[in-house]
């Protein structure tokens, strides 16, 4: 039992996916902006996360080495269309919020990622949990980062207005004030680590996400150089 | 013509997708360590983005759509994208050998960023003719590569800056990009002043 919920721990802080493996920059920057379409977009991504993951993980012994990555990207993308499809009829104010970052999610690299490093390996039920885990991280990032933006840039959170009219720094809202949080909260969170002692290894060198075997610089490019 | 014109200044400049529209980020932070690097993937992009245009308008005009099933487009798209940067690595290892050797590394890589995904799938929202479309890709793909070499040049100069401890590497890289993506608020109703 522990063990279980360790995996689900270890996607909102150890290896949490945004800030620790840097995966998924665009909506993550993107979608900040509001704190309802940060909820949205996480938890989209955290349904996808889930199915895809527990689907991958049993097919893990069905589908051939060589062509994993076709077959891991096309199991994700039918789950984005039954997402997308779902937001559209039930959620459509959502849906218009995230418009294109929602078909989006099939080319996230936390998806692909993940079941490149998890769930090809493990079995279903621990798979799921790594991808709620994943899942949870990733909205937790999303919803702190929107807070922000959204309380500094237009003086609302949830659109509760906190902030009297004409007293908003707009730019945050923008896109320079999301480079701009995604670079502070990452400083913070080195900040706080060394604090307490701990080396935080940002996966960036490489291609600024950890390991996915189609981004550039990582796997993909390695696999390159070897075939060479 | 003047539409032409409007769609490709619009994509370079105003929308740029890196800089304005947050598509491609993962590249744009990984590859843009050095000026060589920085051209060899964009141009792959320029290259993929204007093919991938070019093929996924038919498919969706005339299969995907008659059939009512345009839901799909996601899942097609990302196949086609799959496949055609794989048929074109094929072609150019064969016929172009010399573009291929500037190109060969990048072009797999290009398969999930989502840039040409985004690309794709706005022509088909956008209603885009095919020609329209090839314009917006090759718009697209320019804006990227100029967002990617101005990048590279801002990322040569911090190596040399002394940030505090926990800004080095990726916290001060996205300083630095907000203050270029800054830049390019400044190119905001220049298109539209420009062609009215």
């Amino acid at each position: 039992m522990l063990n279980k919920l360790r995996i689900i721990g270890n996607g909102l802080v150890n290896e949490n996916p945004v800030l620790r493996l840097v995966l998924g920059t665009c909506p993550t920057l993107a979608i900040s902006v509001t704190v309802s379409g940060a909820v949205g977009m996480g938890l989209a991504a955290t349904f996808v996360l889930i199915c895809s993951g527990m689907v991958i993980s049993s097919l893990r012994n069905v589908i051939p080495d060589k062509v994993r990555i076709p077959c891991f990207i096309t199991v994700i993308a039918g789950f984005v269309t039954v997402v997308m499809m779902v937001v559209e009829a039930f959620l459509p104010a959502l849906y218009d919020s995230l418009g294109i970052y929602l078909p989006l999610i099939v080319v996230n690299c936390i998806i692909l990622g993940r079941a490149e490093m998890f769930a090809s390996k493990n079995p279903v039920l621990d798979s799921a949990l790594d991808g709620l885990g994943m899942g949870l991280g990733f909205t937790a990032v999303l919803f702190l980062m929107a807070s922000f933006r959204e309380i500094v840039g237009a003086g609302t959170w949830f659109g509760i207005r906190l902030i009297p009219e004409g007293y908003q720094i707009g730019i945050m809202t923008m896109t320079p004030g999301g480079f701009f949080t995604f670079g502070m909260a990452m400083a913070a969170l080195t900040a706080v680590m060394a604090r307490r002692g701990r080396k935080l290894r940002l996966q960036a060198e490489c291609g600024s996400c950890g390991g996915c075997a189609g981004c550039p610089g990582c796997g993909g490019a390695e696999d390159k150089e070897e075939e060479k | 013509m003047r539409e032409l014109l409007i769609i490709l200044f619009t994509m370079v400049l105003t929308e740029n997708y890196v800089l304005v529209q947050f598509l491609g980020i993962c590249p744009f932070l990984g590859v843009s360590k050095n000026l060589s690097s920085a051209m060899g993937m964009s141009a792959a992009v320029v290259f993929v983005m204007t093919i991938a245009s070019a093929v996924t308008w038919p498919v969706y005009h005339l299969i995907l759509d008659p059939l009512g099933l345009g839901y799909l487009n996601t899942i097609a798209f990302i196949l086609i994208i799959a496949a055609l940067v794989q048929l074109v690595e094929i072609a150019l290892k064969k016929y172009l050998h010399p573009l291929y050797k500037a190109l060969g590394i990048y072009l797999p890589l290009i398969t999930t960023n989502c840039a040409v995904l985004a690309v794709t799938l706005l022509n088909i929202q956008e209603d885009y003719s095919l020609l329209e479309s090839v314009v917006d890709g090759l718009g697209a793909g320019l804006g990227f590569m100029l967002a990617m070499v101005l990048f590279s040049g801002v990322r040569r100069t911090l190596q040399r800056a002394k940030p505090p401890k926990c800004f080095e590497g990726l916290p001060i890289t996205l300083v630095a990009a907000s203050l270029t993506s800054l830049s390019f608020m400044g190119f905001s109703g220049l298109v539209e002043n420009l062609f009215n």
